[in-house]
C-alpha cells in the first residue's frame, strides 16, 4: 500500500518531460512564420542533398562546366535559369551546390559545438573541480579574442580546406555552448531531486542522462539553432574575404567573391548568392525565434 | 451628516479579452465618509483591486471603465481628463500596492522616489519637499531616517518599505489613501505593526482609509465598515461590529467562519467554502453566488437579489438572510463539509470511540 | 538587508573595492594577452607559406636567405617566441615584412585613425538608433512602428553584413550613378574621409547591431513597462515623460549596456570586412593582408591590439555597470 503511494521521483519527471516536449511542439506549429520557415529549410536541406542526383538527371548543369563562349548570360527562362557566371558556368546549379557547402557546415559546426561544448560543459558543471576551473580560464582567453578573427587566423594556419574551415568555425564556437551547459548543470544540479537520486546510489551518468539532460536541452537546442546562420555567416565571410574557400569551388560567399569584381555591370552575379545566404539565415533564424518561444519555461499563454 | 468624500455609483469595469468580456467590476457602489476606515473584502479575483484602480482611474489593458460614476468630493472621476486625472492621483487620493518590494524603483533612493511624490504636484516647492522628507519616514517609524534617505530599495527590510510606501502615499496629505493588501507579503509579527501604523494615522491626519484585503482578522482590528465583494458585486456592507456579529449573507458568514478564533477553539470547525470562484465571463444566472451556497432556495438559481437594508447600517444581497436560518441548520451545513474538514472527522471518530 | 561591502563607512567602501577590482582585471588582461600572443604567434609560423612569397616571380634562395637572417626567421621558434615577447614588453612590435622599413607600431598609428573614426561613428549612431527604436517600439506596442520595427529587426539580424555593404553599392553605386551621375555615395579609393563618403560604410556596420540591440531594447522596455513600480509612478501621478524617463527606462535600459561588451566585439569583427568592402585602409584591412602576405609581425600587432581594445572595452562596461545598477556588487 505505502509503496504504491510513493511515486519514483524519475518516471514522474520523465512523465512531466514528455508533456513538454509535445506542449511545445504545439506551440511551434501555431507560430506560422516558424513552421514556414522550417519548411524552407528542410526545402533547402532537402535540394542541397539531391543536387548530385538532379545534375546526374541533367535537370541541372554542372556547375564546373565552362563555357566562356556564353558567359555572362543574364538569367533568362530557357536555358540558364539564373544565367552564368564569367566563365560561362550555370549560376542555379553553382547555387545548389553552394548550398551543399554552407548547409553542411552550418549544420556540421554545431554537431562539433554540441559534442564538445555539451560534452565539456556537462563534465565541467557537473564535476566541478580543475576541470570547471580550467574551462572558464579557457573561456575568458577565448572571449578576449573576437570570433571571426580568431577563425581568420586558425584557417590561415591550417590551410583554406573545407574540413579545416569546419574545424576552425567549431574550435572557436563550442566555447559559447560549453558555458550555457555549464551553467544550467550548475543550476540544475542543486535541485532536490537529483540529490535524492544521487543518494539513492544512481550512478552519475544515468542522473546526467535522466535528469539534467532534459531540462538543459531547450536552450542548448535554440543556440544550437541560431548557430547554424552564424557558422553560414562565417564561413560565406571567409570565402568573401578570399582567405577562405577558393575558386572554383561551389559556395555562395565564392560566388559573390567571385562576382564582386564585376559587380556594376554583372550584379545578378553578386546578388543571386547574397539572396541565398539571406533567405538562408533569416529562415534559421525564423526556426530559432520559433523554438525559443516554444521551449520557453514560462508558459505565459 | 457630512457628505462622504468618495461616492462610487455603479461602477463597471470590464476585460475585453480574447476569451471574451470579463466583467471584473458589475455594479459596485459604496461611499466612504471623511476619516473613515472602511474595509474591502473577498476572495482573490473578486474584483476588489480593479475597484481600487478604477477609482485611481489606473485599470490596465485591456480593461476600461465602461459605466458609473465616481464622484471624490462631487467631481467625476470617470469623466476627467489627463491633467485632471494627474493632479487627482497621488494628492487627493493615494494608492499602496501589495508588493513593496516589486512597487518601488530598484534603482533610485528611497527618498528620492519620496520626493518625487511630492514634486509630482504643486502643493510643495521642491525645497519644502526635500525638507519634508525625513519628517515623513520618521512619522512612519523608520529608524535612522537621515541616513536611510539615501538607500535603495533593496537595502530596507519588507516591513520598512511598506512604511516607505505608505510615507509616500501620504506625502501630500490626501483626503484618502487607498491600501491594497498591504500587509500581504509581510511577516506576521511585521503585519501588526503596519496595521497599527495605518491606524495611527488615521486617527492623527484624518485621512480615510480604503483597506483592501482577504484577512478578516485585520478587518476587525482596524476598521469601522465593511464592503464584502463577491464576483464583481457588493454582497454585503455595514458596520464592522455588526457583520461580524450578525452576517446576513451566507458568503460573508462562511468568510468569518473559516478564519480560525482562538476563543472558538473547541466549538468552531474550520470550514472552507466548497467549489471555486466563478469564471467572470461566463458567470451562473441568478445568484452568483449560489452554486457555492449551503443554503440557498430555488429562486436564487434564478433571480439575482438586490441589496436590501437587512439592519442600522447594514444591508445585503440576498434571498434567505443568515437571521433566517437556523442554528442546526447551520450545523449540519457544516457537517456535511466533511471532506473538507478533517477536524469534524476526528471529533466524530472520537465520540465514536467514546460510546460504550 | 544591507550588502556585506557596506558596513559603516559607505562611500568609502565601494571605492575600495571598485579599485582593487579594476587592479585585479587590469592584472588578469596580461596573461591573457600573453596567451593570445603565445597562440596567434605559432598559428602564424605554423601557416604554410613564407612571408616572401611573391606573386609571379619568386625570390632567389640566395635573396631569401638573407632576408631570413635580416629578420632572425632561422632561429629555433621559441627563440624567436623569447625575442618577440622581449621586445613586445618594450612595446616594440617589429618592423612589417609587407612595407620594407616601416614599423608596425607606425603602420598600426596610420590606420589606427580610419578604424577608430569608422567603430566610432558607427557606435553612436547604434546607440542612438537601436535604442529608440527599441524604446519607441515597445510604447507603442502592436502599432504599427512596433511591427515594422520588430520585422526590420528581425531582418537586420539574419542577413549578412556583407551583403547590406554589397546591396547599398549596388543600390547607390549603380543605380543611383546612372540616374543621377553623381559620384557622391561613392567611397572612392584613397578613402576619403569627410561624411558623405562614410555614409556607406556606417551604414553597412551598424545594420546588424541597430537591430540586435532594437531587439534588445523593446523587450527589455516592455518587461519594465510591466512591472508593478511603474504602477506606483503612475498612482503618485507623475507625467507620463517622467514616468518613462525617471522609472521605465532607467530600468530597462540596464541590460542594454550589458551588450555593449559584445557589440564592441561585433564592431571589431564588422569593421574588418567593411573595410575590406570599402576599401577602407584600417587596421581590419591591415589584418587581412597582413595575414594572407604572413607578415608575422604585423599579424601580432594588430592580434595584440584587438585582443587588448577587447578586454579593455569588457572593463569599461563592467565598471559602468556598477554605477549604474546600484544592486550589483562587485565579486
Amino acid at each position: 500500500m505505502a509503496q504504491a503511494m510513493v511515486a519514483q521521483p524519475a518516471d514522474w519527471e520523465a512523465q512531466e518531460q514528455i508533456g513538454l516536449w509535445t506542449d511545445a511542439w504545439r506551440r511551434f506549429r501555431r507560430n506560422r512564420l516558424a513552421v514556414a520557415s522550417l519548411a524552407v529549410v528542410v526545402l533547402m536541406i532537402v535540394l542541397a542533398a539531391i543536387a548530385p542526383i538532379l545534375q546526374r538527371l541533367g535537370v541541372i548543369a554542372d556547375p564546373t562546366v565552362q563555357d566562356v563562349v556564353n558567359s555572362y548570360q543574364s538569367p533568362a527562362f530557357g536555358h540558364h535559369l539564373l544565367g552564368t557566371d564569367d566563365l560561362g558556368r550555370d549560376v542555379l546549379s553553382k547555387v545548389l551546390f553552394g548550398a551543399q557547402v554552407s548547409l553542411s557546415i552550418g549544420i556540421l559546426v554545431q554537431v562539433m559545438v554540441l559534442f564538445l561544448g555539451g560534452g565539456i560543459g556537462l563534465v565541467a558543471g557537473y564535476f566541478g573541480g580543475w576541470i570547471d576551473n580550467v574551462l572558464m580560464r579557457f573561456t575568458d582567453i577565448m572571449y578576449a579574442f573576437p570570433d571571426l578573427l580568431f577563425v581568420l587566423i586558425i584557417v590561415a594556419a591550417l590551410g583554406p580546406t573545407y574540413f579545416n574551415i569546419l574545424f576552425a568555425i567549431g574550435f572557436v564556437a563550442w566555447v559559447g555552448l560549453a558555458r550555457l551547459v555549464r551553467g544550467q548543470v550548475l543550476s540544475i544540479k542543486e535541485k532536490e531531486y537529483v540529490e535524492a537520486a544521487h543518494a539513492a546510489g544512481t550512478t552519475p551518468f544515468k542522473i546526467i542522462i535522466k535528469h539534467l539532460l532534459p531540462n538543459a536541452l531547450g536552450p542548448v537546442i535554440v543556440t544550437l539553432t541560431f548557430g547554424i546562420p552564424a557558422a553560414i555567416f562565417t564561413e560565406a565571410v571567409l570565402d568573401f574575404l578570399g582567405v577562405g574557400l577558393r575558386p572554383p569551388q561551389p559556395s555562395w560567399g565564392v560566388m559573390v567573391f567571385e562576382g564582386y569584381a564585376a559587380v556594376d555591370a554583372y550584379a545578378y552575379l553578386v546578388i543571386i548568392p547574397c539572396v541565398a545566404l539571406s533567405m538562408t539565415m533569416l529562415a534559421f533564424n525564423f526556426v530559432g525565434d520559433g523554438l525559443r518561444d516554444a521551449l520557453d519555461p514560462r508558459m505565459r499563454r | 451628516m457630512t457628505e462622504p468624500i468618495l461616492k462610487v455609483e455603479d461602477l463597471r469595469t470590464q476585460f475585453f479579452t480574447s476569451r471574451g468580456v470579463v466583467r471584473a467590476v458589475d455594479g459596485v457602489s459604496f461611499n466612504v465618509n471623511p476619516g473613515e476606515t472602511l474595509a474591502v473584502v473577498g476572495e482573490s479575483g473578486c474584483g476588489k483591486t480593479i475597484t481600487a484602480l478604477s477609482i485611481l482611474r489606473l485599470v490596465p489593458e485591456p480593461g476600461r471603465i465602461v459605466s458609473g460614476r465616481i464622484l471624490f468630493n462631487g467631481r467625476n472621476v470617470v469623466d476627467m481628463d489627463g491633467d485632471e486625472v494627474r493632479s487627482y492621483r497621488g494628492n487627493d487620493v493615494a494608492m499602496i500596492f501589495q508588493d513593496p518590494m516589486t512597487s518601488l524603483n530598484p534603482v533610485t533612493k528611497v527618498g528620492a522616489q519620496i520626493r518625487e511624490a511630492m514634486t509630482a504636484h504643486d502643493r510643495f516647492t521642491p525645497t519644502q519637499a526635500s525638507e519634508r522628507v525625513v519628517p515623513l519616514l520618521q512619522r512612519v517609524r523608520v529608524p535612522a531616517a537621515q541616513t536611510r534617505v539615501k538607500d535603495y530599495p533593496h537595502q530596507f527590510s519588507g516591513g520598512m518599505r511598506q512604511r516607505a510606501m505608505i510615507a509616500m502615499g501620504l506625502s501630500n496629505e490626501p483626503s484618502l489613501l487607498i491600501a491594497d493588501e498591504p500587509t500581504t507579503a509581510l511577516d506576521v509579527t511585521v503585519q501588526a505593526q503596519v496595521i497599527q501604523l495605518l491606524k495611527q494615522l488615521n486617527r492623527e491626519l484624518g485621512t480615510a482609509i480604503i483597506l483592501i484585503t482577504h484577512n478578516t482578522a485585520l478587518v476587525a482590528s482596524m476598521c469601522e465598515r465593511v464592503v464584502v465583494m463577491y464576483a464583481g458585486r457588493v454582497v454585503e456592507e455595514g458596520p464592522v461590529d455588526r457583520i461580524f456579529s450578525n452576517p446576513e449573507h451566507p458568503y460573508t458568514w462562511s468568510l468569518l467562519r473559516s478564519v480560525p478564533r482562538v476563543d472558538e477553539a473547541r466549538k468552531g470547525r474550520l470550514v472552507s467554502i466548497r467549489g471555486m470562484p466563478p469564471d467572470l465571463v461566463r458567470m451562473p444566472p441568478g445568484c452568483k453566488f449560489h452554486p457555492r451556497c449551503m443554503f440557498k432556495v430555488d429562486r436564487c438559481s434564478r433571480d439575482e437579489p438586490e441589496l436590501e437594508d437587512v439592519g442600522p447600517g447594514q444591508r445585503a444581497r440576498c434571498w434567505v438572510m443568515m437571521h433566517t436560518v437556523s442554528e442546526e441548520t447551520r450545523e449540519d451545513a457544516q457537517t456535511s463539509e466533511m471532506s473538507f474538514d478533517v477536524a469534524a472527522d476526528i471529533k466524530k471518530r472520537m465520540r465514536s470511540d467514546a460510546r460504550p | 538587508m544591507r550588502g556585506a561591502l557596506i558596513p559603516l563607512r559607505k562611500r568609502s567602501g565601494r571605492g575600495w573595492t571598485l579599485g582593487i577590482y579594476i587592479a585585479r582585471r587590469l592584472l588578469w588582461m596580461v596573461p591573457v594577452l600573453l596567451f593570445v600572443i603565445f597562440i596567434t604567434f605559432f598559428l602564424a609560423h605554423v601557416a604554410p607559406g613564407s612571408p616572401w612569397d611573391r606573386e609571379g616571380r619568386q625570390l632567389s634562395p640566395a635573396v631569401i636567405n638573407n632576408l631570413n637572417l635580416k629578420y632572425g626567421l632561422d632561429r629555433p621558434i621559441w627563440t624567436q617566441f623569447g625575442i618577440y615577447l622581449w621586445n613586445v614588453i618594450h612595446f616594440d612590435f617589429g618592423d612589417s615584412y609587407q612595407h620594407t622599413g616601416q614599423s608596425v607600431n607606425s603602420l598600426i598609428l596610420d590606420s589606427w585613425p580610419y578604424t577608430f573614426k569608422l567603430g566610432a561613428i558607427a557606435f553612436v549612431v547604434i546607440l542612438v538608433f537601436g535604442v529608440s527604436l527599441g524604446v519607441v517600439a515597445a510604447l507603442r506596442q502592436n502599432s504599427i512602428i512596433d511591427y515594422a520595427a520588430v520585422g526590420l529587426a528581425t531582418v537586420g539580424a539574419s542577413v549578412p553584413n556583407f551583403v547590406v555593404g554589397i546591396v547599398l553599392i549596388i543600390i547607390l553605386s549603380n543605380f543611383l550613378y546612372k540616374a543621377t551621375n553623381e559620384t557622391f555615395f561613392l567611397p572612392t579609393g584613397g578613402y576619403p574621409q569627410d561624411f558623405v563618403h562614410m555614409i556607406m560604410p556606417v551604414a553597412t556596420l551598424s545594420f546588424l547591431p541597430i537591430a540586435y540591440l532594437a531587439r534588445l531594447t523593446r523587450s527589455s522596455t516592455l518587461d519594465s513597462l510591466r512591472q508593478d513600480f511603474v504602477r506606483t509612478a503612475w498612482a503618485k501621478g507623475l507625467k507620463e515623460r517622467f514616468v518613462v524617463t525617471r522609472h521605465v527606462l532607467k530600468n530597462s535600459l540596464i541590460p542594454v549596456v550589458t551588450t555593449a561588451g559584445p557589440l564592441f566585439a561585433g564592431l571589431i569583427t564588422g569593421s574588418v570586412i567593411v573595410e575590406t568592402i570599402f576599401q577602407v585602409p584600417g587596421i581590419g584591412r591591415a589584418y587581412v593582408t597582413s595575414i594572407e602576405a604572413r607578415d608575422y609581425p604585423m599579424i601580432l600587432g594588430t592580434t595584440v591590439l584587438y585582443a587588448g581594445l577587447v578586454a579593455l572595452l569588457n572593463l569599461v562596461v563592467d565598471v559602468a555597470y556598477v554605477f549604474i545598477d546600484p544592486r550589483v556588487r562587485l565579486d
